[in-house]
């Protein structure tokens, strides 16, 4: 559509897409090494194993550490946590779990830094953090699991 | 420095990509799962990067920056929350997306509160992430955990971008 109204714009457009993508590919490569290396290391029967654990806090501990350090796309993560919780694996631990995962990225670490700069990254992270517990406490008071 | 830096960045990907290629050819599973996860990654990114990278040209060379300034910039209402929130919500694929938007936002003159809450919201609700959950975890959990973190986002991005700007902070990168 933009095409059809103004050509120039739509060139130039391109071309800013084009370069910035350039730009910003061994970045996005880097990260995908570490994702693929990290998610060998950490398969899912790691993650159920440490999530399901009897201990409520070592599994809460556990679940932000594991999903601090990974990304995942959606499409994995919601499914592996509903298999999480037919096994009775506490709503707390799994919402620590999924929204570490999704707000907090050690692995996207180079991608942030290369776009915010360091400090920023860490800050931001650190901050994610803190709201993505805070989130699983409150889903754990809700659903009676903390008292 | 600058370069030099690129270069390690292409030896390692050089290097990595002949650790996969060997592992296929001596059979080495672990490498060989390495490799199946990095091509699963990728073509995942194939798919969403592109669009995304025009989607950002575009939106550089259509909008006027007056406009994002008045939304967005440092004048705006506290509807500029409710606007980035919107934004988020439609925006596919993952955090990794965010952060090139994130940037063109910043060129055109948002606010660094404004552009910290884009980013914490895309990570919280993009809304087939949401429909998803929803479906596996059940709603009571999807909407406790978006009425929870969204205004924690709000207030943090609000401080951080605040800190920020006493701190004389730019994003450089996205000056060029």
């Amino acid at each position: 559509m933009s095409f059809i109204i103004d050509k120039k714009k739509t060139g130039k457009a391109l071309r800013i897409a084009l370069k910035k993508c350039i730009k910003i590919l061994p970045v996005f490569l880097t990260m995908l090494i570490f994702v693929s290396f990290v998610l060998y290391l950490i398969p899912d029967e790691v993650i159920s194993r440490y999530l399901g654990n009897r201990n409520m806090f070592s599994a809460f501990v556990s679940a932000s550490v594991l999903g601090s350090i990974s990304i995942m796309p959606g499409f994995i993560v919601y499914p592996l946590c509903g298999i999480l919780l037919k096994k009775h694996v506490a709503y707390m631990v799994l919402s620590a779990f999924s929204t570490t995962l999704m707000m907090v990225g050690v692995l996207t670490y180079p991608v942030e830094k290369a776009y915010f700069g360091m400090r920023v990254t860490v800050i931001r992270n650190c901050i994610s953090l803190v709201i993505a517990v805070i989130v699983a406490l409150v889903t754990g008071l809700f659903f009676g699991e903390l008292l | 420095m600058k370069k030099g830096r690129i270069n390690i960045n292409i030896t390692a990907i050089f290097l990595y990509s002949a650790f996969i290629a060997f592992s296929f050819v001596i059979k080495f599973n672990p490498g060989k799962e390495i490799g199946y996860t990095f091509f699963t990654f990728v073509l995942f990114m194939i798919k969403i990067l592109p669009c995304a990278f025009i989607l950002i040209g575009l939106f550089e060379v259509w909008i006027k920056k007056e406009k994002v300034e008045k939304h967005l910039g440092k004048d705006a209402s506290m509807l500029s929350f409710l606007w980035v929130i919107l934004l988020a919500a439609t925006t596919v694929g993952g955090i990794y997306v965010a952060f090139p938007v994130a940037c063109s936002l910043y060129k055109k003159g948002a606010n660094l509160s404004v552009i910290f809450a884009y980013i914490g919201a895309v990570g919280l609700c993009r809304i087939p992430m949401t429909v998803f959950e929803a479906s596996f975890m059940g709603v009571k959990f999807s909407l406790i955990r978006l009425f929870v973190s969204l205004p924690l986002v709000i207030i943090s991005s609000i401080w951080l971008g605040r800190y920020l700007e006493k701190r004389n902070y730019t994003m450089m990168e996205c000056m060029k």
